[in-house]
């Protein structure tokens, strides 16, 4: 299992280069994919985020280790289907309406990847009946909704609403995280978890969908 | 009218106007929209906020033109319309400055991420900013005001589009920094030692902070950069973060908390005080009223 950690260090690091020749050594060794990804991928980014909070690493090394991260689930993702691991979800993530800022779109994508979750990544400035809608399409379990400006902020209420009025609350999970964003204005709109920051959006999802969160942790 | 720098190395201490944005929003700006088409659409909004600055005692006035790069307008499918959107930004501006306030034009992010962290080559950011710094020398303004940085590599790239454009016209180049444990250090890691450096180094005439924090926090900001730069100092800082109270978005310091700490912003040496998201011509005006006393 020395691989594993050899592979985790490669993610924390950021050397994509590595990380893919480890994640291949990792297969060859006859590791189960679920292990590579618990123990190496998910561990890995869990201590980047960990980092990035504490202010120890700044993004640039956060978007390196993300890089790398995906060059190793690049070569893992096969084996999911092979050995029929299953999606933990859906998750449909956007920027709201107005708002073109990805970053920290992109940072929940990527931690709720890495944890297994399906992501289905709209991009930025969505209207907010397309996030019902692409949402229903998909069969997508949550919605998670980021803002960063206090301008656009409105917009995560009326996606909201919108799940209200066709009668998917509760159905469909609403997430929301950005800047401007606070526990406060979820209550508010009525969403159902704000989420701080990236590395925490895994956990929050889980608890949402009723998920054992220990494993990721 | 003298110009800029000539006033600060006389020891004038300049006001520059507050939040463009939040003031926009009070006006009904739709929040999906990109705030540049405004530039367009009603530029007389832009003169109006302009002009009400400057009767608060602005002595700069900023274009809306923080987005209006090529590469942050294809965002909207704007980028074919560059020229025209700087040029009235510039215009609007002036109409209200006419020749007794100065007009800063804006130029803000690209909202890239440079290689080898994100996917954008240098080059294609720098030729971004070239574009977009060309049209707004050309439309004549008194200063190039980069702002809301948080790279410095592309910070420097702008800068040097605007050395090479308009060599003789003052560049002002801020940049968002958050307190942390090592100190302040922008969300890509370039702490104020380094900024200052850099941006010394490749020419900006006047650097500092702007966005981001509030003003007890600028005053720290202030300090630091005093510490490491012999450069004139720019502070602009929020009217606090923001927060929501019953449904609105409240930015909690008002114009007196602002004046009351104008003082420690001007012992650390600052030489031109403005405002951020969420202040408002009250705000312009409390600055005002403590610097013309000290001043």
């Amino acid at each position: 299992m020395q691989i594993l950690e050899v592979l985790k260090q490669s993610i924390i690091e950021g050397n994509e280069e590595h990380a893919a020749r480890y994640a291949g050594d990792a297969i060859a060794e006859r590791i189960d994919a679920k292990i590579i990804l618990d123990d190496a991928l998910i561990a890995g980014m869990n201590v980047v985020g960990e980092k990035f909070r504490t202010h120890e690493i700044f993004l640039p090394d956060v978007l390196l280790s993300a890089k790398a991260m995906y060059a190793a689930l690049a070569k893992v993702r096969p084996l999911f289907l092979k050995e029929k691991i299953p999606s933990l979800g859906k998750v449909v993530i956007g920027t709201v309406q107005g708002d073109l800022h990805d970053i920290g779109k992109n940072l929940v994508g990527i931690m709720l990847e890495g944890a297994g979750f399906e992501v289905i990544d709209l991009g930025t400035d969505v209207a907010p009946e397309r996030f019902v809608d692409e949402a229903v399409a998909r069969d997508a379990e949550v919605i998670g909704l980021s803002a960063l400006l206090t301008t656009t902020m409105p917009g995560m209420g009326k996606v909201v609403k919108i799940l209200k009025e066709r009668g998917l609350s509760g159905k469909i999970k609403v997430i929301i995280g950005g800047a401007p964003v606070n526990d406060e204005f979820c209550r508010e709109i009525g969403a159902d978890a704000y989420c701080f920051d990236a590395a925490n959006s895994v956990a929050t999802v889980k608890k949402l969908l009723g998920q054992s969160t220990s494993r990721a942790e | 009218m003298k110009s800029l720098l000539a006033r600060i190395q006389s020891g004038e201490i300049v006001v520059a106007d507050g939040a463009m944005g939040t003031m926009l929003m009070a006006r009904g700006l739709e929040s999906g929209k990109a705030p540049e088409m405004i530039n367009l659409e009603r530029p007389q909004i832009l003169e109006e906020i302009a002009r009400l600055y400057i009767e608060a005692g602005a002595d700069i006035v900023q274009t809306n033109t923080f987005g209006a790069s090529p590469l942050k307008l294809v965002k909207s499918n704007l980028a074919d319309k560059t020229k025209e959107i700087n040029a009235a930004g510039v215009r609007a501006a002036r109409n209200a400055a006419g020749n007794s306030a100065f007009v800063s034009a804006s130029v803000g992010p690209s909202g890239r991420i440079l290689k080898p962290y994100g996917d954008t080559e240098p080059k294609e950011v720098y030729e971004s900013f070239l574009a977009q710094i060309t049209v707004l020398a050309e439309s004549g303004v008194d200063a190039l005001c980069i702002e809301t940085m948080t790279d410095v590599s592309e910070a420097l790239l702008a800068l040097d589009a605007a050395k090479k454009i308009a060599s003789a016209t003052p560049v002002i180049v801020t940049m968002t920094f958050e307190s942390t444990s090592k100190g302040f250090v922008t969300i890509m890691g370039t702490s104020i030692e380094r900024a200052a450096k850099e941006l010394e180094a490749h020419g900006a005439d006047i650097i500092g902070s702007n966005c981001g924090n509030g003003i007890e926090q600028m005053v720290r900001i202030a300090r630091d950069f005093r510490a490491c730069t012999k450069l004139p100092i720019i502070i602009q800082p929020n009217a606090g973060l923001p927060q929501l109270k019953g449904g609105e978005i409240v930015y909690p310091e008002t114009p007196e908390f602002f004046a009351s700490k104008v003082p420690d912003l001007l012992e650390a040496g600052v030489s031109i005080i403005g405002g951020c998201c969420g202040t408002t011509p009250a705000h312009i005006k409390a600055i005002r009223g403590v610097i013309s006393h000290t001043g």
